[in-house]
C-alpha cells in the first residue's frame, strides 16, 4: 500500500487549517470519551436515555433477527438430531416414563394443594406478570452481559423488575425506554441472586462469571453439600424476584460452593415474562434504610 | 487519494491507474461513494441485535473491525475525528460502559495515524499485524473498562474472542473490499 495523504498540502492556509482543526477534533474525541467514561463509572444511568432511544431505533431489526434466530436454532436441531437419532430415542423413552409417573404424583399434589388453600381461604396473590416480550439482542461482543427485550416503559417495563422465560430467571430490567428495555444477565458479574436449593432449601447466592456461566456459593460454611445436577430456585429474600423460579444447575463442585449453569440459556429463549418486582414496597424501604444509613464505613485492605 | 478523482475501475488492472472498461460517460453515484462506509460501520454496531443472544463475549468487534479495514484500505477517506461520532453510535450498541468506545475509536484513528507514519509501505501481511495489535488493544482496554464499571476486575474472559477477531479480520477485509468496488460501480450516466 502506498502512502496515502500528504500532511503538507502546500501553502493554502484553509488547508493546513483543515488539517489541524481534524488532529485537534480527534485529541477532543478522546477526551470527551474519557469523561463520558468517568460519568457513566459514577452514574452507569447518565446515557441510558441515548441508549434507550438507540434501541429503540433498531427494534425491528431485532425482532425480525430474533424470528430468525428461533428458526434457525430449529434448523441446526434438525440436522445435529440425525447424528445422536438412536441413543436420543432410548433415553427419552426411559424419561418419558420417569415423567410420566411423576407427573401423575403432580397433578395429585396439585389437587392436594388446591384443596388446601380452598380450606385455608388463602387467595392466591396470582401476580400477573406486566408484559411479555422478544429478546431481541445482546451484548455479544462486549465483556458485560445486556440483553434487550421489545418491551419498554410504554407496556409498565421499569427498571428492577425480574425477567423470566419459560426454563426459569433470565435477568433483571435495568434501563427502560418507551420501546425496549435493557436486561442484566445472570451471567453479568454485576447480577447477584439469593437462591436457596429446591431440594431442602439450601440457602445461597448466584453470581455471574461473565463468561456465560454462573457461580453459586453458599451462605453455610463446612462441608460442600453440592452434587452435579442439584437445582437451585430463587429464594425471594431481597424482594426482587419471586420465589421458587429456576435460576441454575449445579456444573461442577468446587471447594466453597459450585460452578452451574443456567437453568434458562437466554440462546435459545425467544419469548420472555416481564414480571412486577416480588415485594416492591420491602425493595423501597430497604433502599430507604440503606440510605438513611448513609454511606458504608471505608473498608482498609 | 480522494475517493471522487480516482477511477472506478471494477476489477483489479494491472497498473493502478489502467484503463477502465467502462463508459466514459458513467461515474460512481457520489452519495453512495460517500456513505457506504459510514453505513457499514454503523451497520456493524448494530450487530449486537443479530440472532446470536450469547452468554459470554463471542463475537469479534466487528464494527472496530471494519472502521480498521476501511482505514487500511482507502487510508484517507474517514477523517481523523471520526472515532468521536461512530465510536459514540457503538457505545450505544455495545453495552460497553459509555464513552469506552469514543475514547478507543478515537485514539485508534490517531495510532493508525502514526503507524501510516513509520511504515509507509506495507503488504497485507504488515496490516493484518497492524490492526492485530491494535485489536488485541481494544479487546484487552474494553473488557478492563467493562471490569472497572462493575467496581471490580472481570475475569479476562476474551481469549476466544480474541482468536476469532485475529482470524476474521482479512474476511472482514475483504468485505470492505466488496463494498468498496460496490461503492465505485459506475452508476452515473454524465
Amino acid at each position: 500500500m502506498a502512502r496515502s495523504r500528504d500532511l503538507r498540502p502546500g501553502y493554502s492556509r484553509r488547508a493546513q487549517y483543515g488539517i489541524f482543526t481534524g488532529y485537534v477534533i480527534a485529541v477532543v474525541g478522546i477526551v470527551v470519551g474519557l469523561v463520558a467514561f468517568g460519568v457513566s463509572l459514577y452514574n452507569p444511568g447518565a446515557f441510558g436515555f441515548a441508549r434507550g432511544a438507540a434501541s429503540d431505533v433498531a427494534a425491528p431489526v431485532g425482532k425480525a433477527s430474533a424470528v430468525t434466530r428461533k428458526s434457525g436454532r430449529s434448523l441446526i436441531a434438525a440436522i445435529g438430531a440425525y447424528f445422536e437419532t438412536g441413543h436420543q430415542n432410548l433415553e427419552l423413552t426411559r424419561e418419558i416414563a420417569g415423567a410420566r409417573a411423576s407427573a401423575v404424583s403432580a397433578r395429585a399434589m396439585a389437587d392436594e394443594n388446591r384443596r388446601l388453600k380452598a380450606l385455608l381461604q388463602i387467595v392466591d396473590p396470582a401476580q400477573p406478570p406486566v408484559a411479555s416480550a422478544w429478546l431481541i439482542g445482546s451484548t455479544a461482543a462486549s465483556a458485560r452481559r445486556y440483553a434487550i427485550i421489545d418491551a419498554g416503559s410504554a407496556r409498565g417495563v421499569h427498571a428492577g423488575q425480574p425477567v423470566r422465560g419459560a426454563g426459569g430467571l433470565i435477568g433483571r430490567v435495568v434501563e427502560s425506554s418507551p420501546g425496549t428495555a435493557r436486561v442484566l444477565l445472570l451471567s453479568d458479574p454485576d447480577n447477584v441472586v439469593p437462591v436457596r436449593r429446591a431440594a431442602d432449601g439450601l440457602p445461597g447466592f448466584v453470581q455471574g462469571l461473565a463468561n456465560g456461566r454462573i457461580e453459586i456459593r453458599l451462605l453455610t460454611m463446612g462441608n460442600n453439600p453440592l452434587h452435579p445436577g442439584d437445582v437451585f430456585v430463587t429464594s425471594g429474600s431481597g424482594g426482587i424476584y419471586p420465589p421458587g423460579v429456576p435460576v441454575a444447575v449445579v456444573a461442577t463442585p468446587r471447594r466453597d460452593g459450585a460452578e452451574g449453569r443456567l437453568a434458562a440459556d437466554p440462546g435459545s429463549t425467544d419469548y420472555v415474562l416481564v414480571l412486577p418486582v416480588y415485594k416492591a414496597d420491602a425493595v423501597a424501604a430497604m433502599a430507604a434504610s440503606v440510605k438513611a444509613a448513609g454511606p458504608p464505613p471505608k473498608e482498609d485492605n | 487519494m480522494a475517493s471522487a478523482s480516482r477511477p472506478a475501475s471494477t476489477r483489479l488492472a494491472s497498473g493502478s491507474d489502467a484503463t477502465p472498461r467502462r463508459p466514459i460517460n458513467r461515474a460512481p453515484l457520489p452519495w453512495l461513494a460517500a456513505a457506504l462506509p459510514w453505513v457499514s460501520v454503523m451497520a456493524m454496531s448494530l450487530f449486537t441485535f443479530s440472532p446470536v443472544i450469547a452468554s459470554a463475549p463471542v463475537i469479534p468487534p466487528l464494527a472496530f473491525m471494519t472502521l480498521l479495514a476501511w482505514r487500511m484500505l482507502r487510508s484517507g477517506f474517514f477523517p481523523i475525528w471520526v472515532g468521536l461520532p461512530l465510536g459514540a453510535w457503538d457505545d450505544l450498541y455495545s453495552g460497553q460502559p459509555f464513552g469506552s468506545g469514543i475514547m478507543l475509536w478515537s485514539t485508534a484513528m490517531l495510532a493508525m495515524d502514526v503507524i501510516d507514519e513509520r511504515f509507509l509501505w506495507r503488504g497485507f501481511r504488515q496490516d493484518w499485524l497492524a490492526a492485530a495489535v491494535l485489536l488485541s488493544a481494544y479487546l484487552l482496554l474494553g473488557s478492563i473498562f467493562a471490569g472497572i464499571a462493575v467496581r471490580y476486575p472481570l475475569p479476562l474472559t476474551i481469549g476466544p474472542q480474541w482468536l476469532m477477531t485475529l482470524a476474521l479480520f482479512p474476511v472482514i477485509n475483504q468485505l470492505v473490499a466488496m463494498l468498496d468496488r460496490l461503492r465505485l460501480l459506475p452508476l452515473r450516466r454524465l
